[in-house]
């Protein structure tokens, strides 16, 4: 089946400053600090995968680099934006350029699949000749074109999941960020989230931050790659490896306690490394 | 008495500190201050908002529809009633002094000046602040209200302003409606129990109002408007604590409501009194 028959991978914009930096960035709440001090940095279509238990900051992570949140001291940047001291009216214009992808979803439940997915052209004042088609295009990507015009509560877990994926592709970003986008999720429905996850990377060349707490999915992004010309998923060989490729990130204790390749991660001795390759 | 490891324990060491009254005192007035300031500033945005674009028109629409047209049966109810009742209760007393014909100027002054408003006030905000309440608390708990933010959209101006907007259009007319069917239920009962003339009591009725009464009625419908739409919109932007929350937020938006426009009813009495009297 082609999923995508209409769409030739679009230009994107320049990625050159398509990257995201955190500096020494701290964030904490009345319970204490979740994140003390970290740093890293993301290089043009690059995935980089957030790892970590429950409550280390990973959301946190993906809301910061989206604006949502600001931290309490350090720097963020994403695409050349300061988004650490920007205003909220700034913030705004430029969320436009971040597809952000929520744990559970967050589907808009009084909007039908295709009002949700249209939301963000709708809120730009495009009108419905141009939505209709980009609606149709992103829905069919995600392989719910059919969905159109049911309600998010007639959806299953998994079906939400690849909307909410459409929903923030919709306008071509530049940076999606996925927050563990499999969470509760079967496998076999978690394996049909991280092949879009793939396609989105080999066919639109986003750069993505990816929070998950399995590392499965961190792994089958580094060891496959979705073909454009054959429209099939395959391991990666050395001579086609996504040059900007899959970084791992581990976060502990409120800072980076990994970051490194796949490669480094299965080498590492660390016992507490160790514990999430089992 | 002999030790107990359980005394022990409490003697040496890991006794958690219990915050003083002053301190304790100190926090909730802190807390009280910071939910003020925040109330303010959501109230204050809510307007200023409507001064740049976009400008959600369908959306302002719908809550039109949702706090106006969903609220009109009740309004209609409990306002014909209230007038029949108030003419029982009053035209007993006029009896007894042989001038029940007054009857009609007492409740036309009672329900533009006082009754239509609060109690259309009261109303719309035991019906719509905990509606906005709990749908505004529902789309934050999960997360949708995020979403929204994370796709350039302020929710102040998306889901705030125009459900104040819808509040302060549909209020007032509201109240106008349920000062209206009041009078025809004061009408209705004064000429089946007092057996007043119907034209007689309508004819008093209108004639007693004056300009000072409309606009007392008026500003403060315009105001209970106002304080329903943005405490439920505070209560439900402000939940803390998953689906427990929206509850409580549901909850202390019809109370909080409540309890303003009751208050705030007293200082537009007063005002409005004194306005009359200098200037109209």
């Amino acid at each position: 089946m082609d999923p995508f028959p209409n769409s030739s991978p679009t230009p994107l914009p320049s990625t050159s400053d398509a990257t995201i930096q955190f500096s020494d960035v701290h964030i904490g709440f009345s319970d204490g600090n979740i994140l003390r001090g970290v740093s890293f940095t993301a290089q043009p279509r690059e995935t980089l995968v957030l790892l970590g238990e429950t409550g280390t900051g990973k959301t946190l992570t993906l809301k910061m680099a989206a604006g949502l949140l600001s931290p309490d001291r350090g720097r963020v940047e994403v695409l050349g934006n300061r988004v650490s001291s920007m205003d909220e009216h700034d913030l705004l214009a430029f969320r436009r350029k971040v597809g952000f992808v929520f744990q559970e979803g967050a589907l808009f439940d009084s909007l039908t699949v295709g009002e949700n997915v249209a939301y963000r052209l709708n809120e730009d004042g495009l009108s419905e000749e141009e939505i209709s088609p980009r609606v149709e295009e992103v829905l069919r990507f995600v392989e719910l074109e059919h969905t159109m015009e049911l309600l998010p509560s007639e959806l299953s877990g998994g079906m939400r999941r690849r909307v909410s994926i459409a929903r923030a592709l919709v306008n071509r970003p530049p940076i999606v960020l996925y927050d563990s986008p499999t969470a509760g999720l079967d496998p076999i429905t978690s394996q049909t989230i991280i092949t879009l996850i793939l396609r989105l990377r080999d066919v639109y060349g986003v750069t993505a931050l990816l929070a998950t707490h399995r590392l499965q999915d961190g792994f089958a992004l580094a060891n496959f790659r979705f073909d454009p010309k054959t429209r099939r998923v395959s391991r990666e060989s050395a001579s086609d490896r996504n040059p900007a490729g899959t970084r791992f990130l581990v976060l502990r204790d409120g800072r980076v306690y990994f970051e490194g390749s796949p490669e480094e991660l299965l080498a590492s001795k660390d016992s507490y490394l160790q514990r999430f390759l089992i | 008495m002999a030790e107990t490891p359980l005394s022990v324990s409490h003697q040496h060491g890991n006794a958690p500190d219990i915050p003083s009254v002053v301190e304790v005192l100190q926090d909730i007035a802190q807390q009280t201050v910071l939910k003020i300031q925040d109330y303010s500033k959501l109230s204050f945005r809510a307007l200023t908002n409507l001064a740049g674009k976009p400008h959600y028109v369908q959306d302002t629409l719908d809550q039109m529809d949702d706090i106006g047209v969903g609220s009109l049966p009740i309004v209609l109810l409990s306002g014909f009633f209230i007038g029949a009742v108030m003419v029982l209760q009053t035209g007993a007393q006029f009896e007894r002094f042989g001038q029940t014909s007054l009857t009609g100027d007492v409740v036309s002054l009672a329900l533009v000046r006082e009754l239509g408003p609060s109690i259309t006030g009261l109303l719309v905000a035991g019906r719509c602040a905990s509606g906005i309440a709990s749908e505004l608390g529902s789309m934050l708990v999960t997360e949708q209200v995020d979403a929204m933010r994370a796709m350039g959209t302020d929710p102040s101006r998306k889901l705030v302003t125009p459900r104040v907007l819808a509040s302060l259009m549909t209020v007032p007319l509201l109240t106008t409606i349920s000062v209206f069917v009041g009078l025809i239920g004061g009408m209705v009962a004064s000429v089946f129990s007092l057996r007043l003339n119907a034209f007689t009591f309508w004819q008093r009725a209108i004639a007693i109002l004056e300009f000072s009464d409309l606009m007392q009625g008026f500003s403060k419908s315009i105001v209970f408007g106002f304080i329903l739409a943005t405490v439920g919109c505070y209560q439900g932007l402000n939940v803390r604590g998953g689906t427990q929350g929206v509850g409580h937020a549901t909850t202390q938006a019809v109370v909080v409501s409540s309890v303003l426009i009751i208050v705030a009813d007293t200082f537009l009495t007063k005002i409005a009194l004194f306005l009359a009297e200098k200037i109209f």
